[in-house]
């Protein structure tokens, strides 16, 4: 679905990602871990066209994302959940969800209805609050929210960029279940974390991202056995050494 | 519901001034009424580019100038001299053509109001359009310069052109005849009826605007305030909507030039003055913002004010006055304050030296 090949991007004289090589299948959640400043909120604005390549090659669906603007990716089915939610506080809970269908503004007022409906279902407080400004709910809310508002664009592909950042471990539980209830309905899944540990007990696969370039790849139970990746991601040089 | 109750008192409220003013015999209030009406025109366009799609323009004086000359120039300026060109001739065929006598009684040859008015505007829409390509990807202080150049480059060709009449500006502008028996003009005679068009037109300027404020363009116009990044990860085409709701905005903005001109049968170069902008910036900023009725109330009390002259010679500095004002103090509008609270804060402010949030 999603395939990146020698994917070099960063900020003016300034390369964050060098030769990066990775690819996302239908159906899974892959998952790309490391430290601060690793690369990987570069990686997915890059994708999502916020930044602009270098060079290299981005495809998704047979399409080079690297020409498009960042504005007209989500209408070909790959949409962002940025990092820190980045929920439109003035503007209702309902509005931010209408928002988001954006995309879909053309296909009638049934569909939206649909869609509607089909996130309130999957985040029932949601429908509680539909009426309430988005910057009135907590973060695990707002999290919720954003990632609501990014499956309004009925996407193939949701790029999440740190869902766990500044919740609570009960509220990430949740957030990572529903990532797993999104895959098992057929979505795919591209989950960026620095929270390694849940995020490869939920992944199919993994990449392991430092200072911009992948070192470490594969199926996630392997990357969680991995003494590399468990020394430096996973905290337990003491017990294991 | 709710948007139709307040329309329907404003409209309440519009003919309550009027009748109150011939009741009481003070209908020459109502001349005032009308010009911040056109004034009113403008400032509500502006407050959706500025408080809905958080930018700032610091040049819409000049797209106001723009209409107004314009319209006063093509309406007044004879063509007889260039009876012979094709363009003349083309006009003429086109019906877009009046003749009449000049104040010396010589033949005049001008273009009808209407013909002119249209111009007007899509000339303004058109140099919104290409100044705002470029100009819209700027933020904060860059885009409030580049305006803010904008202004003053329509303000001297106004002030250099002996086309625009210099530093006279265009004088005897004829009405401009809406329909048959309803003219856009000063005057006495055509008073009230002036009144009403005035107030009729920035009513259909609010409900065209809270429509689109409640629209799927409101929302996106909404969260390009909020993150210019999270909307175009949304989907919004962010660059596109804020030149759409610009041009929208200098239309409007041309519109009252237009028709305030014909009205007051003439325009300055006064008119087309940075300070002019600065004005309306200040007016959309006391009414809060985000809030069409609170800029739409603000414009009629402080224009209205300004031209009776209560602010004499010192009008530009209280203008000035009250943008400090309210960025000190009120940053929400003036319709939102919280008196008792500010006053709590205001020495704390002097001491801390300013707002911390």
């Amino acid at each position: 679905m999603l395939r990146i090949r020698n994917l070099e991007a960063g900020y003016g004289k300034l390369k964050v990602l060098k030769h990066i090589s990775m690819h996302v299948d239908a159906g899974e959640i892959v998952t790309i871990i490391g430290a601060n400043g690793a690369g990987k909120t570069t990686l997915l604005s890059t994708i999502a066209g916020l930044v602009k390549a270098a060079s290299g090659e981005i495809a998704f669906k047979g399409k080079d994302l690297r020409t498009l603007a960042a504005s007209s990716i989500p209408a070909l089915g790959c949409v962002m959940v940025p990092e820190g939610r980045q929920v439109f506080a003035s503007m209702s809970v309902e509005e931010n969800l209408l928002l988001g269908g954006h995309v879909v503004r053309n296909q009638g007022k049934q569909v939206l209805e649909e869609l509607l409906g089909h996130q309130y279902d999957l985040f029932p407080i949601l429908r509680e609050r539909k009426g309430q400004l988005a910057g009135t709910l907590s973060g695990g809310e707002q999290q919720m929210l954003a990632m609501a508002r990014a499956l309004m664009a009925r996407p193939s592909l949701v790029m999440m960029d740190e869902p766990s950042t500044g919740l609570a471990p009960l509220i990430v539980k949740g957030i990572f279940e529903v990532i797993v209830r999104l895959r098992d309905e057929g979505n795919t899944v591209l989950l960026v974390e620095q929270n390694a540990k849940a995020a490869l007990a939920i992944a199919d696969r993994g990449y392991v991202l430092e200072t911009g370039k992948v070192i470490v790849q594969g199926p996630a139970q392997d990357l969680l056995g991995n003494r590399d990746v468990q020394r430096a991601y996973l905290g337990r040089e003491k017990i294991e050494v | 519901m709710k948007r139709i109750i307040a329309l329907l008192v404003a409209c309440l409220l519009v003919i309550a001034v009027e009748l109150l003013c011939s009741w009481t015999g003070t209908l020459y209030y109502l001349t005032q009424m009308t010009m911040s009406a056109y004034y009113s025109l403008l400032i509500i366009g502006l407050c959706v580019v500025m408080g809905y799609a958080g930018q700032i323009s610091l040049g819409h004086a000049g797209f106001f100038a723009i209409g107004g000359y314009l319209s006063a120039a093509l309406t007044t300026r004879n063509l007889l001299l260039f009876h012979d060109s094709l363009l003349v001739r083309g006009l003429d065929f086109a019906g877009l053509l009046v003749t009449g006598k000049d104040i010396y009684g010589g033949a005049l040859v001008v273009v009808t109001p209407w013909a002119a008015c249209l111009f007007a505007v899509l000339v303004a829409a058109t140099i919104a359009f290409l100044i705002g390509i470029p100009v819209l990807k700027l933020k904060g202080h860059y885009l409030a310069m580049a305006t803010l150049g904008f202004g003053i480059i329509i303000y001297r060709l106004a002030l250099a052109s002996s086309y625009f009449g210099g530093a006279d500006g265009i004088s005897a502008v004829r009405p401009f005849p809406l329909c048959p028996g309803l003219s856009v003009s000063g005057g006495p005679s055509t008073r009230v009826e002036n009144y009403y068009i005035a107030w009729g037109l920035v009513l259909l300027g609010v409900i065209l605007l809270r429509n689109l404020i409640n629209s799927r363009i409101g929302r996106a116009l909404r969260a390009i305030h909020g993150s210019e990044e999270a909307a175009e990860s949304m989907g919004v085409d962010t660059a596109r909507y804020k030149l759409y709701i610009f041009v929208l905005s200098a239309v409007l903005a041309a519109i009252a030039g237009v028709f305030l001109t014909h009205y007051n049968g003439g325009i300055g170069p006064s008119e087309a003055s940075v300070m002019k902008s600065v004005r309306y910036v200040a007016i959309v900023a006391v009414g809060g913002m985000a809030h069409l009725w609170g800029a739409l109330t603000m414009s009629i009390v402080l224009n209205f004010l300004s031209l009776r002259g209560v602010f004499g010679t010192y009008d530009d500095a209280i203008f000035g006055t009250i943008l400090i004002l309210i960025m000190l103090f009120a940053p929400e509008g003036i319709l939102r304050i919280n008196v008792g609270q500010k006053l709590l804060s205001l020495g704390g402010v002097f001491k801390k030296g300013g707002r911390k949030d």
